[in-house]
């Protein structure tokens, strides 16, 4: 590769002046870096003039050593955000790269990362990805063992990175294993977390993980098993997988057994001519799985029992109620409060008023079948009391299966929807209720339909002439729907 | 680990590699609670690859291989004679939870023939993701192959819990299923894919968790006669009416006990190569599938070229094209330029102009590119009307390295 920077002026003794020596710890010293940039750039030193020492102790150059650092630099935020995606990166050049970079950010090239085809942002988006796939592959590859002993569960991994990344790769494990404790080790440091923190120490050893684990010879099994010889692309594999990583991968010992028992092993399937079913004929079980569907409204019923509220907090799924072949069905929104605590539709304040207009309006609520679109409570809990909580168009779709196969048993002439929700769930869109008040055909269903409002809306009207109003206007709603039923 | 486990699990596996899914990727990044177990990055990752070069993501098993249904491409078909092996759910559990701790996984895929009933089975496989979540805090990537026969409330809670639901529609037309799958319905199977595809727009927008990675599905290819026309045209009508996240191709592949009426062969991989980059040409680089299917060969994708080359090929009239001027629609209909390298190039030319060295550092298919472009210092002389610059371009046969 050609080289990007600037050549550094050749430097003998007493040579030195003008030209400035930034000395940096071994590794990833992105906190060296940045003193030494800002020190630099407010001191003026082009990247020609700096010379960027790693991992050298201090004396050599000791007049011209950068220690303290600068003001802050004000960087395009990607620049800010590449920076500490090369600094791990073990080519000796990434600072003098990097410190090229931000010298001509700094002198008018605000913009310079935009331009990719730059040769020297090219090679810095080069290092980065370079990182990226490091990073990548040792949180892909790296393989934990259980560790004998200790009050809690411990693993440990040995690992090692191309580039200078532990640090880096460090919350990602921290992120995913946060119910044991864990140390990874490199030939550089090591990473260790306790639940509550992660500790950087000194370099590991091989020696020092322990030489198996209980669960390999299982994971290895399932690798040979989802291997498929007909596809051997080995290529492909060590694209990804270098053979650089394997000596650390359990697994990879069944390589070189199935690639070379590949092309055999696929022949055989090719060649083996069909074979007679020898002992399964199933005959009634297949038959039988056609029987799933519940024959009735118990059966029915007795799923929805023991289905999970799709919102948590419910006490019980609450039931329809009425009976089979019933003349008018009334479909509700969802349970309240007492219907929750009681397990029975429509016995709360909504439910009452409800009985007393049916009864009004010449109707006997023991004839007619009662239900709810959403068959679980929902509320929000504010101090002692329950609020009940309208349900989402979601939430009502995720119901409408149980509803549409209870009316199917229940087989009413007429289904009356009280309220928004439960027009919602009868016509599968959300339909406006003061327009379309009256008989109304929901679509496909083999009844006639009728929308009105919820009891519940009579409730809370705070004017009491409106009420009263609504009251009537409710009552003579279900004495159209008794005069259609009839 | 148990040897009996041990032996399950190589069955099983054995039963579910079919599946070419095996994609972690998609789900809200999501961190492991205090004391918790698992994340997502949002990317995935592939913890390691199997010497065909497909990648192992997920701990990708049956429930068990034994089923009702009789698919006569599937090895687990009832009439097969494979050996049969059923994991109970605390040990898929157990599997799951102990390979995800030592880093060999990035969490579960489960699929399971039919046993019972569709209920039944698709019950058993909601209950292991159930205890994952509720009973482990597990917070790694679930996917759930779901059954399509079984009642819509099964497939409502199991999206409560899955990262992914998928529903494989196996073959391509409704008259290969009812030959090959005769106990599978191309519109049950709609049916079940419309269902999830709704709820999960419906929990997107009420910020509600339903199989927040959205749906995939899976097609067999050289099992039937369908074409490559016909097939992506089957993909881009499921994108746009299920909103659906992949398309898998899976290359028809012997099967250890095949049946008579459908005997193996070498599968076609690079047929099913080639469906994959035409697939991408229609989901990122804005080709109709009418598009797609100009740029056959009588309805099949041509072998030696890929299908965006094929198609720039059957259109020079429209290129050269210039990078330092042309929209972004017609950059990446370049041969040789990704999205990724159109994104830059769009970028960079704000502020420079381009050369074809700068091109070069931008792709990596830049061979491919080159005559059909223009750069500041560089026009193909006569390159793209050349008569052999399909022989130039084409791929050595022997590629994909298969044996």
């Amino acid at each position: 590769m050609p080289s990007v920077l600037p050549s550094n002026p050749s430097l003998s003794a007493g040579e030195e002046r003008g030209v400035s020596v930034a000395s940096l710890a071994p590794g990833a010293d992105l906190t060296g870096f940045r003193a030494a940039a800002r020190r630099l750039i407010a001191a003026g030193f082009p990247p020609e003039h700096v010379l960027w020492q790693i991992g050298e102790a201090p004396g050599l150059f000791d007049s011209a050593v950068v220690q303290t650092g600068g003001p802050p630099l004000s960087l395009p935020r990607a620049v800010a955000a590449l920076i500490p995606m090369v600094v791990p990166h073990r080519d000796p050049e990434r600072y003098a790269l990097l410190y090229a970079l931000i010298w001509r950010v700094t002198r008018g090239e605000r913009a310079l990362l935009e331009v990719a085809s730059d040769p020297l942002v090219h090679r810095l988006h080069l290092m980065r990805k370079a990182i990226g796939r490091d990073l990548h592959k040792m949180h892909a590859f790296l393989r934990f063992r259980r560790v004998a002993g200790g009050v809690r569960e411990t693993f440990a991994a040995w690992f090692e990175p191309d580039h200078h990344i532990l640090e880096a790769a460090a919350p990602f494990f921290v992120d995913r294993f946060r119910a044991f404790d864990w140390s990874i080790l490199t030939p550089e440091g090591s990473a260790h977390w306790d639940g509550e923190t992660v500790r950087f120490g000194p370099p590991g050893r091989r020696e020092d993980v322990p030489d198996g684990d209980g669960f390999e010879a299982g994971w290895q099994g399932y690798y040979e098993s989802t291997f498929n010889p007909a596809r051997l692309n080995l290529d492909a594999m060590r694209a990804e997988m270098p053979k650089k990583y394997w000596k650390n991968m359990p697994e990879t010992a069944a390589i070189p057994a199935l690639v070379r028992q590949a092309a055999a092993r696929t022949t055989e399937m090719i060649e083996r001519p069909p074979q007679m079913p020898i002992k399964r004929d199933p005959a009634k079980a297949v038959a039988a799985m056609a029987d799933q569907n519940p024959t009735s409204l118990d059966e029915l019923n007795a799923i929805i029992k023991r289905s999970e509220p799709l919102v948590p907090g419910a006490t019980q799924a609450v039931l329809g109620e009425g009976p089979l072949g019933a003349t008018i069905a009334f479909v509700g929104e969802q349970p309240g409060d007492q219907e929750d605590l009681q397990g029975r539709p429509f016995v709360g304040p909504a439910g009452q008023l409800f009985s007393r207009a049916m009864q009004e309006a010449g109707l006997t609520r023991g004839d007619a079948y009662v239900t709810n679109a959403v068959k679980h409570f929902k509320f929000t809990q504010r101090g002692k009391r329950r609020i009940h909580e309208k349900p989402t168009a979601g939430e009502v779709s995720h119901y409408r299966w149980w509803l549409d196969r209870e009316l199917e048993f229940v087989g009413p002439k007429i289904v009356v929807a009280l309220g928004a929700t439960a027009v919602l769930a009868l016509a599968g869109k959300a339909v406006p209720i003061t327009r379309n008040r009256g008989p109304f055909a929901f679509g496909g269903k083999p009844f006639q339909g009728f929308i009105t409002v919820h009891p519940s809306y009579l409730l809370r009207l705070p004017d009491e002439a409106a009420k009263a109003a609504a009251y009537a206007a409710f009552v003579n709603d279900l004495k159209r729907v008794g005069d259609l039923a009839t | 680990m148990d040897e009996a486990l041990a032996k399950k699990l190589r069955v099983l596996a054995d039963a579910a590699k079919y599946d070419a899914s095996c994609a972690s990727s998609g789900a809200p990044k999501r961190k492991a609670g205090k004391d918790g177990l698992g994340s997502t990055t949002g990317a995935g990752i592939c913890h390691a690859y199997t010497p065909d070069g497909r990648c192992v993501s997920l701990l990708k098993i049956l429930l068990t291989n034994y089923c009702l249904f009789d698919c006569v491409y599937c090895v687990n078909r009832r009439s097969s004679n494979v050996q049969r092996a059923r994991f109970s759910v605390d040990e898929v559990v157990t599997l799951t939870i102990e390979f995800y701790k030592r880093n060999y996984i990035e969490g579960l895929f489960l699929s399971s023939g039919i046993i019972r009933s569709p209920d039944y089975t698709m019950e058993q496989m909601t209950l292991v993701a159930k205890k994952l979540r509720r009973e482990h805090g597990f917070r790694g990537y679930i996917h759930l192959k779901s059954i399509p026969e079984a009642s819509p409330w099964l497939i409502e809670e199991a999206g409560l819990y899955a990262d992914r639901l998928s529903i494989n529609i196996e073959l391509p037309t409704d008259e290969s299923l009812n030959q090959l799958a005769p106990e599978k319905s191309g519109a049950t199977i709609q049916h079940a894919m419309g269902q999830i595809g709704e709820r999960i727009v419906e929990a997107k927008a009420e910020k509600r968790r339903f199989s927040p990675a959205g749906q995939s599905t899976q097609v067999i290819v050289g099992a039937d006669a369908t074409d490559d026309s016909a097939m992506i045209a089957k993909s881009s009508f499921l994108y746009s009416t299920f909103g659906l996240k992949r398309v898998y191709y899976s290359a028809f592949s012997p099967i250890p006990d095949a049946s008579s009426a459908l005997p193996p062969q070498a599968p076609p991989l690079k047929r099913e190569h080639r469906l994959y980059q035409a697939d991408w040409m229609i989901r990122y680089y804005k080709f109709s599938a009418q598009e797609v299917a100009d740029a056959t060969d009588g309805g099949m994708l041509a072998l030696d070229v890929d299908p965006k080359l094929a198609w720039a090929l059957k259109n020079r009239h429209l290129f050269p094209v210039d990078v330092n001027r042309a929209d972004r629609e017609m950059l990446l209909r370049v041969p040789g330029l990704g999205t990724r390298a159109v994104d830059t190039i769009l970028k960079a030319r704000r502020h420079t102009s381009l050369r074809l060295d700068d091109v070069a550092r931008l792709t990596s298919g830049l061979k491919r590119a080159r005559a059909f472009l223009i750069a500041e210092d560089f026009k193909p002389s006569a390159g793209s009307q050349r008569l052999d610059l399909r022989a130039q371009l084409a791929e050595p046969a022997q590629q994909l390295s298969l044996f």
